[in-house]
């Protein structure tokens, strides 16, 4: 039995951010879920997809944002319910129907949650999600707790509805990849039937009317937020201080005030909804102190609103003194943890506070200095784009002009690092290393001799490389594509794509081959097996000295991780303690110091290489490099 | 069963892959089901590949507080990883912190490069001793591959917390968390995986 689909109303359980967030949605009885997968908000449609066929839903992992939101949004004109999530990212991704979207209205409950990654932890970037609220101009909600993040997304159906808008939920990674109580609610049951009333289109046009209509609504939406529970103010009558805070802020603030015993002198305006902003609450709040401290992340969105509400009501307040990211009280970057408000409010409250005795500190603080080493990221044991990289890294020196991989979002990414040699040498947005690609491919014009390649994995070939592919044939654009098929979006949960064969709720679906998909994009396609090193750096050479046109290079090899769930080993793999030379051979320890591998340790005692077997995963690949060929497999 | 401190405060640390995560759904879900409020920070992502990994425990008898411990404020650590250990206690240790730690050592890619050295063993357990009130080890990795999957390293470590007597937790709340969370296919070996664990935890200071 699934924990969010469990009919038991008043049950109490630990539930992860992001399954409060599904749970919510449950009992607000959602019809259609779409997402693409991007951490940290991937579990949300993840454990929808499992509880979809016992719940009656559709969900859908759509194969980018822009299309998960559409195909959501659908849902909501015909009347049903609709969630749709993301992560910051694929907000951008998202927004040019989302923008339109706004002023054609909707009309069962829509949900867009975007998960914010602060501190950008497994982020290309931390970009803070909740000025598309104010473009838009969209209701926006803040998640700060566990029970708050199912409320409010039940509540965000209700409100969606009651206004025929998109609702904005904003989380953050310390919400959504978190877990914490939450009391369960009803599941309702679904009684709306889907139609498309033909008397009723949602168009966009005319612009200027439905933006004046689009800003009724947010009128509407405010009104309802200066009643909402979700904005409450906690402490003294008359603080001496006022923190004004949203998402995961709240939970720091209190913490703050705990552990440095000032809950009688600060208070805490906690604000859930935060565009438009609650007008009447806000000022009714800063007339409680003179001094008022913004802690939020990632940008001053709450802390520039209410200057700018201030600026309009400062005769009737008089004097007040802002402190947060402008006058650098805050930090304007990163996320925020409990000890950095708790170091702002010492400062400002003029209290001494010891987290630990400091010789305990001093020393806690050397021996791990001295003695603990840095832990890299990197690619797995076994992974095949450690191989695929070795090869590209291999092929491009053999060829010797200096040619260059772009790359963009994916476990490859780790190509930047010395796991992947270092190999890849840009990273933006999904697709782009392609794109980037179009263009450095029309260079050789003006002179430029260095090969241009891309890379990009499976997943991402879906999402956004296929336009920048058909554009590549189109403009006649030179480059090597090289497609790294480990048959899984790895990087955030193994979930399903088109090339899969499998739906996100685990049924069968048709596979969208890469081969003819790419073929059909005119391009010339070859295909290699990255766990055959000497084949493929060969085939990588050749195709880099064939220079006209648009080549793709398939390199396909299951994810180890998904594997090894499935299957044991592929080899059984040991180091000959009479072959390897160790520092005699002259290799410079060439699979532990070079190929990284975490499946290879280095033995100090005996001076030689050996297998970890609790991390080996059995690909064999070391034994292809291992010049004194010291590393044996053995079918497993 | 009482806990001393609230909010009590627990790290389960290792590294990317360790089963880290799930075992601490497990230790909450038992904590809540006892009528705890547990909130559980957990950091993975990007560093699923390789990197630190720690979840944050907090248990309380009333609010809920934040995923973050602050800085030296940690009870109760249990690492799948001793150099791990070290690296949480420098920032979270203080001189009542209570220490279980695996005593497999997961060489970081730095050292396998050259560019950094792992200590001596019995250098990381006397640091640890000399930061802590506690300590206990435990083979965890050792018994988990007898017994056929490295991965069951997380349960083994469950099962010698679990019998050291310092948490509300006892084998029955252990099975009742597992369920909805692993099929009951996976059920018995890791109720064995907890008993192993149980059975061979051994106190170092």
């Amino acid at each position: 039995m699934n924990i969010i689909s469990r009919d038991e109303p008043g049950r109490v359980d630990l539930l992860m951010g992001n399954e409060a967030v599904a749970r919510g949605a449950l009992e607000a009885g959602v019809s259609v879920c779409a997402a693409y997968p991007g951490n940290p908000s991937s579990e949300i449609v993840g454990v929808l997809a499992r509880v979809a066929g016992e719940m009656g839903l559709h969900v859908e992992w759509s194969v980018n944002e822009k299309v998960a939101l559409e195909v959501a949004a659908a849902a909501s004109l015909a009347g049903l319910r609709g969630l749709c999530t993301m992560k910051q990212n694929g907000l951008n991704v998202a927004a040019d129907f989302l923008f339109n979207l706004n002023l054609s209205g909707c009309k069962g409950g829509l949900v867009l949650l975007v998960a914010d990654d602060p501190g950008a932890l497994s982020s290309s970037n931390e970009e803070d999600s909740r000025a598309f609220a104010r473009i838009g101009g969209l209701p926006l909600l803040e998640l700060s707790t566990f029970q708050e993040a199912k409320e409010m997304t039940r509540w965000a159906f209700e409100l969606s509805e009651s206004l025929s808008l998109p609702v904005l939920v904003r989380s953050v990674t310390r919400v959504s990849h978190a877990r914490g109580n939450v009391t369960l609610g009803e599941l309702p049951r679904r009684e709306t039937l889907p139609r498309f009333d033909p008397e009723r289109p949602f168009v966009s046009l005319p612009v200027v009317p439905n933006h004046e209509a689009l800003r009724e609504k947010l009128q509407r939406a405010r009104e309802i937020f200066e009643a909402s529970a979700f904005n409450f103010y906690r402490g003294p009558e008359r603080p001496e201080l006022l923190l004004a805070t949203s998402g995961s802020g709240w939970l720091y603030c209190l913490e703050a005030l705990v552990n440095l015993g000032v809950e009688d002198r600060v208070g805490i305006l906690k604000l859930g909804t935060t565009w438009p902003l609650p007008e009447a609450v806000v000022l009714e709040n800063l007339r409680r102190a003179d001094r008022i401290l913004f802690v939020e992340e990632v940008d001053p969105f709450l802390e520039d609103n209410v200057k700018a509400l201030f600026a309009d009501h400062c005769e009737e307040l008089g004097l007040k003194r802002f402190l947060g990211k402008a006058d650098g009280t805050m930090p304007a970057v990163g996320e925020l943890d409990p000890d950095l408000v708790m170091r702002v409010l010492q400062d400002l409250m003029e209290i001494p506070y010891e987290a630990r005795p400091a010789d305990y500190a001093a020393k806690a603080t050397q021996e791990t200095a001295d003695l603990v080493p840095a832990r890299s990221l990197g690619f797995c044991a076994g992974c095949p784009h450690r191989a695929s990289f070795w090869s590209v890294h291999n092929a491009l020196a053999l060829d010797g002009r200096d040619g260059f991989l772009l790359g963009d979002i994916g476990c490859y990414s780790l190509a930047m690092g010395p796991t992947g040699f270092g190999t890849m040498k840009t990273l933006h947005a999904m697709g782009s290393g392609t794109g980037l690609a179009c263009g450095f491919g029309q260079l050789h014009r003006f002179g430029l001799e260095q090969p241009v390649l891309a890379v990009c994995g499976d997943s991402t070939f879906y999402h956004a490389v296929m336009p920048a592919l058909a554009n590549a044939r189109y403009n006649g654009a030179d480059f090597l594509l090289l497609l790294l098929d480990n048959s899984a979006t790895a990087m955030t949960g193994f979930q399903p794509h088109p090339g899969t064969g499998r739906t996100a709720a685990g049924g069968e679906a048709p596979v969208l081959a890469l081969e003819a998909l790419c073929e059909a994009l005119g391009a010339r396609v070859e295909v290699a097996d990255p766990f055959d090193v000497k084949e493929t750096t060969g085939t990588i050479l050749r195709l880099l000295r064939d220079r006209e046109g648009v080549k793709v290079l398939i390199l396909r090899r299951e994810c180890a991780l998904v594997r090894s769930r499935r299957q044991g080993k592929l080899f059984r793999v040991e180091v000959d303690p009479e072959k390897c030379l160790g520092d005699r051979c002259g290799c410079n320890r060439l699979c532990t110091r070079v190929f990284r591998c975490p499946g290879l340790v280095w033995d100090r005692e005996n001076q030689r290489t050996r297998i970890d077997e609790a991390i080996c995963t059995g690909c064999g690949v070391c034994a292809d490099i291992c010049p004194e060929s010291a590393i044996r497999k053995e079918v497993a | 069963m009482f806990i001393p401190k609230d909010p009590f405060n627990i790290i389960i640390g290792g590294v990317g892959g360790q089963g880290n995560v799930l075992a601490s759904q497990i230790l909450g879900r038992v904590l809540v089901a006892g009528g705890r409020v547990v909130t559980i920070g957990e950091t993975y992502g990007a560093s699923q590949r390789g990197g630190p990994v720690m979840s944050h425990l907090r248990v309380s008898a009333g609010d809920p507080f934040s995923p973050l411990i602050p800085e030296g404020q940690c009870d109760l650590l249990v690492s799948l990883e001793p150099v791990e250990a070290l690296r949480i206690l420098g920032r979270y240790g203080n001189p009542a912190v209570q220490v279980l730690t695996n005593v497999r050592t997961v060489q970081p890619l730095d050292v396998l490069s050259g560019d950094a050295s792992y200590p001596e063993l019995d250098t990381v357990l006397a640091a640890l001793g000399s930061l802590s009130r506690r300590l206990w080890r435990i083979n965890a990795t050792e018994i988990a591959l007898e017994m056929g999957d490295p991965i069951l390293a997380n349960m083994v470590i469950l099962g010698a917390l679990a019998h050291l007597e310092v948490l509300p937790f006892t084998r029955r709340a252990f099975q009742g968390a597992l369920e909805g969370v692993l099929p009951d296919s996976r059920m018995e070996e890791n109720l064995d995986a907890f008993d192993r664990g149980a059975r061979a935890v051994e106190e170092l200071v």
